[in-house]
């Protein structure tokens, strides 16, 4: 299926105020991968990625979902392959109640009111919010707005999964959770992070960003074992790949 | 700046209420506007110097409030809240009308007090009836049932978007407003200088929030059109709930029931 890559090319941001947000920035992300996008606070990530689905609109360059090019008529068509998962979950959720939210986009889709309550049940489960459902979300602790966010996203069954910092204000078990989640969805999903153990754990391929700019695009593991590159990016080796200072100091204490 | 984020919970309350079950939140939202809106020019056309005649009607707001399971004293107090703006428009009245239409004892009260007190009255009821009918309905719901009577629907988007801009707002005021309280150490902060670069700033982030969220909503296929999840159709009971009610209003509105009812009395005791 080719409808499942992303493809950017030459893209590039500015932003009203002069900022460049992103500068001439390429890829080409196939099908069912799954690939991470890391770099430095201010790096861009949540800039580019507010371009797969079209909350951004490019200066310069363009981006290709499947054999569809954004545009503004493709727009609705594009939305409902790439969902997306923003940085911030209070821009994300907007309705009454944590069960009208997720149900609001697959209304919009145009289901049935059966149907529509099995996906509202079905994602707020997955993502291990189904007490929550009668919340209102503004009620509701930062972590678990991101998990009801996640699930507003879930219940659309994108095609792509576009996520800006899924597990930042998750607890450890969320965490977990959360990637075993990813792991079973079998579509391209991209997501930003500096949880750098998931990303290892998650994606086989990594995206640097750096300034706007890509600094390195390659498979995960060669990008984490360059310290002069990551050095360079303002990043750090995931701690599963530092040496462990827990056991050192012990080993020490034994010494004296 | 407590009283900020105290009004937001309040208003939300409000929309919170709507999701409760009960008979009233079953029924259609069309019968619902339909009634409200009978209910409304009901009271509304009496004669200004009208007072007894208003009385019945919290018959109404009454039964919906017991029947729908709201908290009553939530909505007392919603409209106590207005009064004192009715009373500040009105005020003039008894200034310029100052024929004297009653006599209690030795005491004359002119038609201005009188058309004060019915308009507050009839103030009160309406708007208990509006809170009532979103209480009961939900916005969304109230909006939608709006363009399915016929109401343009840019008309019913712009009230959907200012009912959702008046949360994003309170919420940002109440963060700014914690903020610049945290950092001025219980003193006045930079008092009134400071205030004009707060608001311009508060302006900004609103917009920007309501912006983001706009952009979260066509993210999720959202193409100008609120759908609801409670579908539900008009039915009988929905006829029911609108012809009883409606029998009532104009029933009250053309016969003297308080008047009625007195003549009885009076009739009966010597
Ligand atoms: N709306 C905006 N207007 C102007 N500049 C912005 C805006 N949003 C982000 N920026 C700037 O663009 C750069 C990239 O931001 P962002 O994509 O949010 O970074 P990241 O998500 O990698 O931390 C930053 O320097 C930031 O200051
Ligand atoms: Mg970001």
């Amino acid at each position: 299926m080719s409808h499942h890559i992303v493809e950017v090319k030459n893209l590039q941001h500015v932003y009203p105020d002069g900022t460049i947000a992103i500068k001439d920035v390429s890829f080409r992300i196939t099908h069912g991968e799954s690939v991470a996008i890391i770099g430095a606070n201010g790096a861009g990530k949540s800039s580019l990625l507010q371009h797969l689905n079209g909350c951004l609109e490019a200066t310069s360059g363009e981006v290709i979902i499947g054999d569809t090019r954004l545009s503004k008529g493709t727009l609705p068509d594009i939305r409902r392959t790439v969902g997306m998962v923003f940085q911030n979950p209070d821009d994300q959720l907007f309705m009454p109640t944590v069960f009208e939210d997720v149900a609001f986009g697959p209304l919009n889709l145009g289901l049935s009111g059966s149907e529509v309550d099995l996906r509202v049940r079905e994602a707020l489960e997955r993502v291990g919010a189904g007490h929550l459902s009668a919340k209102p979300p503004y009620l509701l602790s930062g972590g678990e707005k991101k998990r009801v966010a996640i699930a507003t996203v879930l219940a659309m069954s994108p095609d792509i999964l576009v996520m800006d910092e899924p597990t930042s204000g998750l607890d450890p078990y969320a965490r977990r959770q959360l990637m075993s989640l990813l792991r079973e969805f079998h579509h391209t999903k991209i997501f930003t992070s500096h949880d750098l153990d998931m990303v290892l754990d998650l994606c086989p391929r990594t995206i640097i960003l750096y300034e706007g700019g890509v600094m390195a695009d390659g498979p995960t593991r060669d990008i984490f074992l360059n310290d002069a590159l990551l050095a360079a990016c303002r990043l750090e080796k995931p701690f599963s790949m530092q040496e462990c200072p827990v056991c050192n100091k012990s080993a020490d204490t034994k010494k004296l | 700046m407590l009283s900020i984020n105290a009004a937001v919970s309040d208003l939300k309350r409000l929309d919170l209420l709507a999701n409760s079950d009960s008979p009233i939140h079953a029924l259609d939202a069309r019968a619902k506007v339909l009634v409200t809106i009978i209910f409304s020019i009901s009271v509304v056309s009496f004669d200004r110097y009208e007072l007894a005649r208003l009385l019945p009607f919290f018959i109404f707001p009454a039964v919906m409030i017991a029947y729908a399971n709201l908290p009553p004293l939530y909505f007392v107090k919603k409209i106590a809240f207005i009064s004192p703006f009715v009373l500040m428009m009105g005020l003039f009245n008894p200034i310029f009308d100052r024929a004297v239409m009653y006599h209690i004892g030795p005491l004359g009260i002119s038609g201005g007090w009188i058309s004060l007190i019915s308009m507050l009255i009839r103030s009160l009821l309406t708007v208990g009836a509006a809170f009532i009918l979103v209480g009961t309905t939900g916005f969304t719901a109230v909006c939608q049932a709006l363009e399915r009577c016929g109401t343009p629907q840019i008309f019913t988007l712009q009230l959907l978007f200012l009912h959702r801009y008046i949360f994003v707002l309170a919420d940002e005021t109440g963060r700014t407003a914690r903020a610049r309280e945290l950092r001025s150490c219980g003193r006045k902060g930079r008092g009134i200088a400071s205030f004009g670069s707060l608001a311009g700033h508060l302006l900004l982030r609103t917009w920007q929030r309501a912006e983001h969220i706009h952009t979260a909503m066509r993210a999720r296929g959202f193409i100008g059109r609120f759908h609801a999840h409670r579908r539900s159709h008009f039915g009988v009971t929905g006829l029911c709930f609108v012809l009883g009610w409606t029998f009532l209003f104009i029933t009250l509105r053309i016969y003297d029931l308080p008047g009625i009812l007195g003549a009885l009395f009076t009739g009966i005791l010597p």
